[in-house]
């Protein structure tokens, strides 16, 4: 894709921009929207600005416009490149990345998967969780030149079209979540923790790790404890442990919240 | 973090020569310690070399030599498949829950066996370059030895570094009396007995281990032993999971009757390398597993230790640790 690509805007578009950024209306022409100016635009819609043009503005805000272009980063600017190809969620991808580059950022920056996300970046909240191989992992400390033929799957990938992964849909059902950064990672792990269960994997909270008698049945100290790479500084953990019992048992857990009267 | 060369190694002993060959060139395994300490410029190497995919992961019984009849572990397998593999959960129960003690799900997954074994401290003077530490930049000083040292070493610190080996796997494998096999730039291939393999600060805290630069663990061997029906590790920390210990201890008992045949205690948390409690186990050898004996044990040991200024909870927690440990082990490893 050419990264100077006009963006076609209808007139009642362009519109719409000068009327409250006259001063980006350039620069939304050259590079498209971008974060800062979608704010911008929540914001004022979210005092009432828009309201008279609320129906464009939904429209443009629904609009997608073309992402800055980095499928096509050049051999030239990276140092140190490295060639990968990959699986990642069922479509095969093929990119040169600079040997420092994290799977993380790769996802996030290359691929515009941004489900997974950065938390602290070194490996101590579980917020990048994703499942390479079948294993769940921390891609911010894997380099993307190290996953040569591997198959990795995403937050963006578990759900089948609009049907949600039914973990997806135990954590809403729990509200296992409050601001939802660590959620992506909380599901990534979640579901692939419920694959060590069912291998008979152990945990440090197993009463007799020689006893291996197949499927293993969670209790709440054991999800507690296999989940403890996953922090969630909301504090949701109740409601995650539930969702997570929820989806191990297939029987309906009791909503650990409710509504206020 | 600074830029590198990337190549992955296709054969272990094309890539002992690469390395050797390379004063400042790193083996990148399953990166969780050194991928972090790159991001942290504590470790700045010009070419990463990937051994990932090294076929070194097999675990299986060993037929001849030292640890005949014993079990070893490839040094590139996962720390996951080690600990849940049916013969390792079976025979050496300790090491299984040393390693499900360690990190989380997804790090275990992540980290190999013989990379867990070459974990840097996690001292926050070692992470922090712009503090003195002798370990990442010698001669620049120990910021720890005056400073907050509260996770800090109470046996075999020097003035030069006061800071703790953070692995739990090694703890459980130094009660073991595992070997390490290492594959040498030559060609040759030598085994390390486990308790050499760390080593105590001195004057040279910069260097952790014995392993030479270009030599690459090939594998972990476990002898035989009679200690499965009564280990246990326990591991003390500052929150219930997912963090570096405080104390631990890995604890294994051999028992006739109910009198003791062998004791292992290894302390993890307390010094700069895996810490066989030798006074303790020879004092539990011939006496009855009671208490009181362990109790005795436990007391000797700790006689020994010599906290900083704000670690000397570490001297009570270590001791009543080691008592615990010996019950829990004698309970037959059970929580």
């Amino acid at each position: 894709m050419d990264e100077n690509q006009n963006l076609d805007l209808s007139d009642d578009e362009k519109k719409l921009f000068e009327d409250f950024m006259p001063e980006d209306l350039d620069e939304i022409l050259d590079t498209g929207v971008n974060r800062r100016h979608f704010l911008k635009l929540v914001t004022l819609a979210g005092g009432g600005l828009l309201a008279a043009q609320s129906a464009a503005a939904e429209q443009l805000f629904t609009r997608s416009f073309p992402a800055p272009s980095t499928a096509g980063v050049s051999a030239a600017t990276i140092e140190n490149g490295v060639n990968v190809s990959l699986k990642v969620n069922g479509t095969a991808r093929k990119l040169m990345v600079d040997s420092r580059m994290t799977l993380l950022d790769t996802l996030r920056e290359r691929l515009e998967l941004t489900g997974s996300k950065k938390g602290c970046d070194h490996g101590q909240c579980g917020a990048c969780t994703v499942i390479v191989n079948g294993h769940r992992v921390l891609s911010c400390l894997t380099l993307a030149a190290s996953c040569e033929g591997k198959t990795v799957q995403t937050i963006e990938g578990l759900a089948k079209g609009s049907t949600l992964h039914p973990m997806q849909e135990a954590f809403l059902k729990h509200d296992g979540f409050q601001c939802g950064f660590c959620t992506p990672g909380q599901i990534c792990s979640a579901v692939a923790l419920l694959d060590e269960a069912r291998k008979g994997d152990a945990s440090y909270v197993t009463e007799d790790v020689r006893k291996k008698t197949g499927p293993v049945q969670l209790s709440t100290e054991e999800i507690r404890e296999r989940m403890s790479g996953n922090l969630c500084r909301c504090g949701a953990y109740p409601n995650i442990v539930a969702a997570i019992q929820e989806v191990h048992s297939g029987k309906p857990v009791e909503q650990t919240f409710r509504f206020s009267a | 973090m600074r830029p590198f060369t990337y190549t992955r190694a296709s054969d272990p002993s094309l890539a002992v020569r690469e390395l050797a060959a390379n004063p400042t060139a790193k083996f990148l395994a399953g990166g969780t310690n050194l991928i972090d300490l790159m991001k942290e410029d504590v470790e700045r190497p010009s070419a990463v070399i990937d051994i990932s995919a090294l076929t070194l992961t097999e675990i299986k019984p060993i037929a001849a030599g030292t640890s005949k009849g014993g079990i070893s572990i490839g040094g590139l397998g996962k720390n996951t498949d080690a600990a849940n593999h049916p013969s390792i959960r079976q025979h050496y129960p300790l090491l299984t829950q040393a390693i499900l003690a360690g990190a989380s799900g997804q790090i275990r997954n992540m980290a190999t066996n013989g990379g867990n074994l070459l974990q840097r401290t996690r001292c926050p003077y070692f992470y922090e370059v712009a503090m003195p530490c002798n370990k990442r930049e010698p001669g620049s000083g120990c910021g720890a030895l005056e400073g907050i040292n509260r996770l800090h070493a109470i046996f075999g610190w020097s003035e030069k570094c006061v800071a703790v080996y953070p692995s739990d796997m090694a703890i459980a494998l130094a009660a073991l009396d595992a070997f390490v096999r290492v594959k040498r730039p030559n060609g040759e291939e030598r085994s390390i007995p486990f308790t050499d393999f760390h080593r105590l600060p001195g004057d040279t805290p910069e260097q952790d281990t014995n392993l030479a630069h270009g030599e690459l663990i090939t594998a972990i061997d476990l002898p035989q032993n009679k200690f499965a029906d009564r280990s246990y590790y326990l591991k003390v920390r500052d929150r219930a999971s997912y963090a570096f210990a405080l104390i631990s201890v890995a604890a294994a008992l051999e028992v006739t009757g109910n009198t003791i045949v062998q004791a292992r205690i290894a302390m993890g948390g307390v010094s700069h390398k895996p810490w066989r409690a030798l006074t303790a186990e020879k004092m539990l050898v011939g006496k009855e597993a009671t208490a009181e004996n362990f109790k005795r044990a436990a007391d000797a040991e700790m006689a020994a230790a010599k906290p900083l200024e704000h670690n000397k909870f570490k001297v009570e927690l270590g001791n009543r640790s080691i008592v615990l440990a010996l019950q829990m082990a004698m309970n037959g490893g059970k929580a």
